[in-house]
């Protein structure tokens, strides 16, 4: 009985972003990615007796930042607390954080609210070296503390995600969005976006929300979709069988699909915060928020709606482009130096055939086709001077070795065949001679028919003639 | 000449070496020589020999030696803050306090011995044994400073630095029969001092006279970019000259002086004797109220204690320190060195500070806590409305004997009862000796708004030279 | 007065090993200090804000310019288990954060 009922996926997102300042969260150590272990320290972020944490400006400015770019209300006045446990990587044995005043409160991405945004430390690095052969510690790890201290925005949603993937594509639009404001380096691979899920399930059209797990870590898009596709399963097949879902946190194994429990409820650890009394308060005032507000760029969601309203782009493709800041970009720089004559749709039509060409995650900016060259040729397509097939060919010419495009045509004899100057009238008669079979079934009104006409002119034209000019030229000498 | 030189105040024998009268390397060994032959346990460590270009001769200080509690880091010279679980550390920096200090021209002479964390009020706590009252070796210096009290009062040492979170500056004073000053909060940058109570910690002088108080804090105070909770103090500091205390309103709060406070009738008679002296000087001695004062302590013993939970976590046998083996494992660990670093009082206070900020009891005593600070703090400002200055007995009693409270932690408290609510409410007091009761030295408490500490040094020299209170006999005991 | 399980509980957040002894005296002591606490539980503090700072500034930022770091010889010099890479510890196991 109970598996009749069907179940509605509610998911939450906790992201960490670690913010691209010069320094750490409290102290004056650079920050560094993939340096030797511990040459980034000093008696602040190792922790050491007597030492005091001073705020990063910076670190606030992003955090206001990112709070403008997502809507948030900032707070006026925010706190830091203490979090406190004992973990190797954590030096003080408390985590500086914010606690009950974040700095940015509720806000909304797209269709997803923001519950708040707040600012703390990142932990240090643990690296387990195994066997050390010694007889009471047969198991040893490594604390290594450059990454100890570097800030983080800490960003929690509600839970109004409803499929793993909705969930990987919120998350792929606030990367793009924290891109585009340069905050952060935001890769899931070396660890400066990570992100938690909470999943719960609810039976379809009730509105409490059911008892949530939370998944840990996953270090990719597509492990996070996987990790949620598997515990929307997993907790699918327990209230199926009657069984009920346990509050606890999980790690999902993208090798395996596994998900394992980290610690349940029960040994639930005891934070014990209390307000900072180290730090005194954070108020953002008018010129702080100027300074964040002037330093904005257009955003990702912005910019897809002026594709959509002001370019006429189809809402996906504006999306598509707006949602990856260098497609953007790089579209951009095609019109601009298309000029006046620009079709936007035509341009934007390209850009999918180039990325196809450079590698999904290329930069087109760094190709060897320049804005200019791609705007030439859509120009050139739209003109009709060169049919879609040879396009093509020039493209992967231009991705190649770059140059001009119209030169490459000219180069190449891959211009489209004119229907007055080349004879594309006398190729078309040809066809139907040959295949007078087609051109009565074209006559009797079956326009499928045109097919094997249509190949026939490809084929001796070698592509260069243009689909639609042969139609009209078959039915003009069809007398239809 | 080494007699005379015993004699002068820290104040005078720099005025001495910068006349050319006193050779700073000889002042030097001559306090060398005492302080490595100390009876009274109040250093953990003394400086080795120093070189004659060590000594400043034109700066502010001009090279006179200096003690400072073992909490204050000095790079390179053990600081143990007292503990056990910081055997052998010396840290890699010095705190800005001491920094500044030895760039005014003060020289080390050693690190003196306290509580453990600045934990107790009679330096009984501590892991290099107790440190003995040189009006009687029986009995305790008070604390947490008790070693700087006892050095500077058996003229080990001309003044020492000692730290103050409710009345560990005041209360050895006044055991030891010398000034201690505890200034407001934030006056005194309080990077590289050990913290046991971050919103409550603040460093002081312990010197023989208000003058060496007032020359050694004008050296000390100042806004530092290392310390957030620090700041500007509004005035250049002052050498006192006031003769008398004509128009100065002093308040007594009858609640500090009532049954719960327990003052001992010989403090008392020695409390009234300097009101009257005030009189004789022209102050205006009128009642006033503090009504929330008695519940100070109670405050105190929470917020102190659940700070202090959280500053002793970084003591975690990781990046320096102790460590005991566990099991192997992680945990045990982490409880084993620190069950082996800590004393009895340490422990006693992170227990109670971790089960006051644990989950359920927050509100109830933390929160509740930091409410009663508010009403304290207001308290103390309605009252300075009416008076310029508040004053109490330092400490409820003379310097007790060695063991007569250490089984009673309560007991042991309570003899904070008058100096806790100025640390509460951040605001500054200092102790003089008022005088003698059967043979020993009792202190008297002179409190004022935040930032008063000018007008306060004034009040305190005024009456100082009114009571002509006569330290020597201490200082011919300690070199005993 | 304060239940072992309490005590027990404290003692595991706080990683104190404790012994039996040490835990009835601390039961004991931690009673009669929060009885002595109890006071102040009683007063009427309906509206009041709690004080976590007396110090009136708020902000105190600093700007975003590194400074040098310790080398790991420096870093490293009190490490009671030093390897050549950093702080040795004895692993966490499955308690991972
Ligand atoms: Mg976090
Ligand atoms: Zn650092």
């Amino acid at each position: 009985m109970s598996a009749e009922v069907e179940y509605e996926p509610v998911i939450g997102l906790e992201i960490h972003v670690q913010l691209k300042t010069r320094t750490k969260m409290f102290c004056c150590c650079a920050l560094s990615f993939g340096d030797e272990p511990n040459v980034h320290t000093c008696p602040r972020c190792l922790g050491l007796p007597g030492t005091l944490p001073v705020v990063n400006a910076q670190a606030v400015h992003y955090g206001i930042m990112i709070g403008l770019a997502l809507g948030c209300e900032i707070a006026p006045r925010s706190q830091f607390h203490r979090k406190n446990y004992f973990y190797p990587d954590l030096p003080k044995g408390y985590q500086i954080s914010q606690y009950d005043v974040p700095i940015c409160g509720p806000g909304r991405l797209a269709d997803v609210r923001i519950h708040r945004v707040h600012l703390e430390e990142d932990a240090a690095k643990l690296v387990h070296v195994g066997e050390s052969g010694r007889i009471h510690s047969a198991d040893r790890s490594v604390v290594d503390f450059n990454r100890g201290g570097t800030p983080l925005a800490e960003i929690v949603t509600e839970p109004d995600l409803h499929s793993a993937d909705d969930a990987r594509e919120w998350l792929i639009l606030l990367r793009t969005t924290l891109r585009a404001i340069g905050v952060s380096d935001v890769n899931m691979e070396e660890g400066s976006l990570r992100c938690d899920a909470n999943v719960s399930l609810r039976p379809k059209g009730s509105t409490t929300l059911g008892t949530k797990t939370e998944l840990k870590n996953m270090n990719s898009f597509r492990f996070l979709a996987q990790g949620v596709k598997a515990e929307i399963e997993r907790q699918t097949k327990l209230l199926r069988s009657g069984e009920e879902v346990s509050q606890e946190t999980l790690h999902f194994d993208p090798a395996s699909g596994r998900i394992t429990s980290l610690r349940s409820k029960e040994e639930a650890h005891d934070y014990r915060y209390f307000p900072e009394p180290d730090l005194v308060p954070l108020v953002v005032d008018d010129a702080m928020l100027e300074a964040a507000r002037a330093e904005l760029p257009e955003l990702p969601s912005a910019r897809a709606e002026r594709f959509e309203e002001t370019l006429g782009l189809p809402r996906d493709r504006a999306r598509d482009l707006a949602f990856r800041t260098e497609l953007g970009d790089f579209f951009e720089a095609a019109l601009a130096a298309g000029g006046a004559d620009a079709d936007p749709i035509a341009v934007a039509n390209w850009i999918p055939a180039l990325v196809e060409r450079i590698g999904s995650d290329a930069d087109p900016a760094s190709s060897k086709v320049s804005p200019g060259a791609l705007a030439g040729l859509a120009g050139m397509v739209a003109a009709k001077s060169v049919n879609q097939t040879a396009a093509r060919e020039v493209l992967t010419m231009l991705v190649a070795s770059g140059g001009d495009p119209a030169q490459i045509v000219e180069r190449e004899g891959l211009g489209a065949i004119d229907a007055q100057d080349s004879g594309l009238a006398e190729v078309v008669a040809a066809a139907i001679a040959a295949d007078p079979g087609a051109a009565d079934k074209v006559r009797g009104g079956n326009m499928k028919a045109t097919g094997p006409l249509v190949g026939y002119v490809m084929r001796e034209t070698k592509g260069r003639a243009d689909g639609g000019e042969i139609t009209r030229l078959i039915r003009e000498q069809l007398g239809l | 000449m080494s007699a005379d030189a015993l004699d002068l105040t820290a104040a005078a024998a720099a005025a001495a070496v910068k006349a050319g009268e006193l050779d700073p390397g000889e002042l030097h060994e001559l306090y060398r020589g005492r302080a490595a032959a100390d009876q009274l346990n109040a250093f953990s460590w003394v400086a080795p020999e120093a070189a004659a270009d060590d000594f400043n001769r034109d700066a502010p200080l001009a090279g006179v030696p200096l003690g400072v509690k073992d909490l204050f880091c000095t790079e390179g010279v053990p600081t143990q803050s007292g503990s056990k679980i910081l055997e052998g550390y010396r840290p890699p920096y010095t705190a800005t306090v001491v920094e500044k200090l030895f760039e005014a021209g003060a020289t080390l002479l050693g690190k003196t011995n306290q509580d453990e964390f600045a934990m107790g009020s009679s330096n009984e706590n501590c892991a290099f044994g107790p440190v003995l009252n040189p009006w009687d070796s029986t009995r305790v210096p008070g604390g947490s400073s008790g070693g700087s009290a006892a050095a500077v009062a058996g003229g080990l040492v001309p003044w020492a630095l000692g730290t103050d979170t409710g009345g560990s500056i005041r209360q050895p004073a006044a055991f030891c029969g010398i000034v201690g000053l505890k200034p407001t909060y934030g006056s005194c940058s309080r990077y590289g001092m050990i913290a046991f109570a971050s919103s409550l910690d603040q460093a002081g002088p312990l010197t023989r006279d208000v003058t060496d108080s007032a020359l050694l804090f004008s050296h000390m105070v100042g806004q530092d970019v290392n310390d957030s909770t620090s700041l500007a103090f509004p005035e250049q500091i002052r050498l006192p000259t006031a003769r008398d205390l004509s128009g100065i309103r002093i308040g007594v709060p009858e609640e500090l002086l009532g049954a719960e406070g327990g003052i001992d009738p010989g403090v008392r008679e020695s409390f009234e004797a300097t009101l009257e002296l005030a009189r004789k000087l022209g102050a205006t001695v009128m009642p006033c109220r503090l009504p929330h004062a008695p519940h100070a302590l109670s405050a105190y013993y929470i917020i102190a204690p659940a700070e202090a939970s959280a500053n002793l976590a970084r003591f975690d046998g990781v990046r320096y320190g102790l460590r005991v083996d566990g099991d192997g494992d992680l945990t045990s660990m982490y409880s084993r060195t620190r069950a082996a670093g800590f004393g009895p009082e340490v422990k006693r206070r992170i227990m109670l500070g971790t089960y006051a900020l644990s989950s359920g009891y927050y509100d109830a005593y933390y929160g509740t806590a930091q409410r009663v600070r508010t009403k304290i703090a207001d308290d103390f400002k309605t009252a300075f409305a009416d008076v310029d200055f508040i004053v109490t007995p330092t400490a409820p009693s003379t310097a007790f004997e060695l063991g007569a409270k250490s089984a009673d932690p309560l007991a042991m408290y309570l003899n904070d009862f008058c100096t806790v609510p100025m640390s509460l409410a951040g605001i500054p007091a200092i102790s003089i000796p008022s005088g003698l009761s059967e043979g020993l030295p009792v202190g008297f408490q002179l409190a004022g708004p935040a930032f008063s500490e000018n007008r306060l040094l004034e009040a305190a020299f005024a009456l100082e030279s009114a009571i002509g209170f006569d330290g020597s006999a201490a200082r011919s005991g300690g070199e005993k | 007065m304060l239940e072992r399980k309490t005590v027990d509980h404290v003692a595991r957040l706080a990683r104190l090993e404790l012994s039996d002894a040490e835990k009835d005296k601390m039961a004991v002591e931690l009673s009669q200090i929060l009885d002595h606490i109890e006071a102040i539980r009683q007063l009427d503090l309906e509206g009041v804000e709690p004080t976590s700072h007396v110090v009136d500034i708020v902000n105190a930022l600093r700007a975003d310019v590194p400074h040098a770091s310790l080398s790991r010889a420096v870093a490293l010099a009190s490490a009671p288990d030093p390897t050549d890479s950093g702080f040795g510890v004895p692993s966490p196991g499955a308690s991972a954060e």
